[in-house]
């Protein structure tokens, strides 16, 4: 059997197909009840209205099942709210490789917010604009690279 | 189980439920594609909020209706949400002004709730203030945007703060059973509204007139028409899924 913390971190997240849930943070906890022994795996949304929660639940379970624990239970928790800040240097890593501008650390209260440029992760450079700041998911926005010209997606902190 | 909070829940989650309605009614419609895609955004976040109120609103009721339940099986006189967010969409102008009111209130209600003794609201309003904040920034930038551009945008974006601003009375209702008296939001609703008309060059309406009563169940007509297309799905296949 696998281990079935490496098997739910496994999953990738239905929208964004190059970060796994783990990565993006959303995986809050892999444990084992033991009283019945079945596998309880916490998951948070990103955005309330995250139309894929359905979809990650089903992957997880199936995942699960897959690595010998068929009855493993997902639970969805919103608090502590989900935060960009969650997602792993590896997710950002992998987010910047597959065209999608990482998002900056989540301003703090009482500390004076630094306006980082967002850099076009097709050729790095800071000179970009916002198109939208709605985008084609929830989380991201939309902008564009003044110096290649390529408009890309930006996950928005939050 | 206290019948109060049950009402103010339901009343919350009615208000985020048929704001999201009204703002798909824009997918597909809206005046560019990225406005499209942010009403169709901003109507997934009140969606959202929507399910998580009125799930715990079943659930404080204790009579076995779930979200659905009281989404699609419940009349016009049952509904509890406000008379702002039901009205009409109008023209680009009114949906900003509808939504630019609606997130000054939402924003400071779920900031509140993070912090209220109810541990379901607390993480709710933890979660949707966030959303929250971008709604008001997307719709108060374009309250600014209309309000001081173009002789004819302003004069629309002037007739449509007319014309809801009326409505956003009965949101500060006092309520002081509840666990946030929306009451005390009133300040910090003006606090945020009056600076971005001023800079929109628009001019804050009187206070005369004073409409309610959607908290009490008595709407305007046109929640009936509204209702009539959300529920009919569920209502002709009782239960149905994809
Ligand atoms: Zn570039």
């Amino acid at each position: 059997m696998v281990n079935p913390r490496e098997a739910a971190a496994a999953v990738v997240d239905p929208e964004i197909r190059v970060i796994t849930i783990d990565e993006l943070g959303i995986l809050r906890s892999v444990e084992t009840d033991p009283a019945t022994g079945r596998v309880v795996v916490t998951i948070t949304p990103t955005y309330t209205g995250c139309p894929a929660m359905d979809v990650i639940r089903a992957d997880v379970r199936r995942a699960l099942a897959a690595a010998g624990h068929p009855d493993a239970e997902v639970r969805t928790v919103y608090s502590p709210a989900w935060s960009t800040d969650w997602i792993s240097d590896s997710g950002r890593a992998k987010l910047s490789a597959a065209g999608i501008a990482p998002p900056a650390p989540v301003a703090r209260p009482n500390v004076v917010p630094l306006t980082l440029a967002v850099r076009c992760p097709r050729c790095g450079s800071p000179e970009t604009e916002q198109v939208s700041r709605f985008g084609s998911t929830a989380c991201k926005a939309l902008w564009r690279c003044r110096s290649c010209s390529e408009p890309f997606d930006h996950l928005k902190a939050l | 189980m206290s019948a109060d909070l049950f009402d103010f829940v339901l009343g919350l989650g009615d208000d985020a439920l048929i704001a999201a309605q009204r703002l798909g009614e824009w997918t597909s419609r809206a005046p560019e594609m990225e406005e499209d895609i942010a009403l169709a955004n901003i109507a997934l976040d009140q969606l959202g909020a929507a399910r998580l109120l009125l799930t715990y609103a079943g659930e404080l009721e204790g009579a076995g209706r779930d979200e659905d339940a009281l989404a699609y099986l419940r009349g016009d006189r049952e509904f509890r949400n406000c008379l702002l967010v039901e009205l009409p969409n109008g023209d680009f102008a009114v949906t900003m002004a509808k939504l630019f009111f609606l997130s000054a209130y939402q924003l400071p209600l779920y900031d509140a709730l993070a912090g209220c003794g109810d541990e379901r609201l607390a993480a709710i309003g933890a979660k949707a203030r966030k959303e929250s904040a971008y709604h008001l920034d997307h719709s108060s930038l374009w309250v600014r945007r209309l309000g001081d551009g173009t002789e004819e945008s302003h004069r629309r974006m002037q007739e449509a703060v007319d014309q809801v601003w009326p409505y956003t009375h009965e949101l500060f209702a006092a309520d002081p059973a509840a666990p946030v008296d929306p009451a005390g939001l009133r300040a910090g609703f003006e606090a945020t509204v009056e600076p971005v008309l001023t800079e929109a060059t628009l001019t804050r309406p009187g206070d005369g007139f004073t409409p309610g009563g959607g908290r009490q169940g008595l709407h305007t007509e046109h929640l009936s028409f509204l209702l009539a297309e959300m529920q009919v799905l569920h209502r002709a296949h009782p239960g149905a899924r994809w």
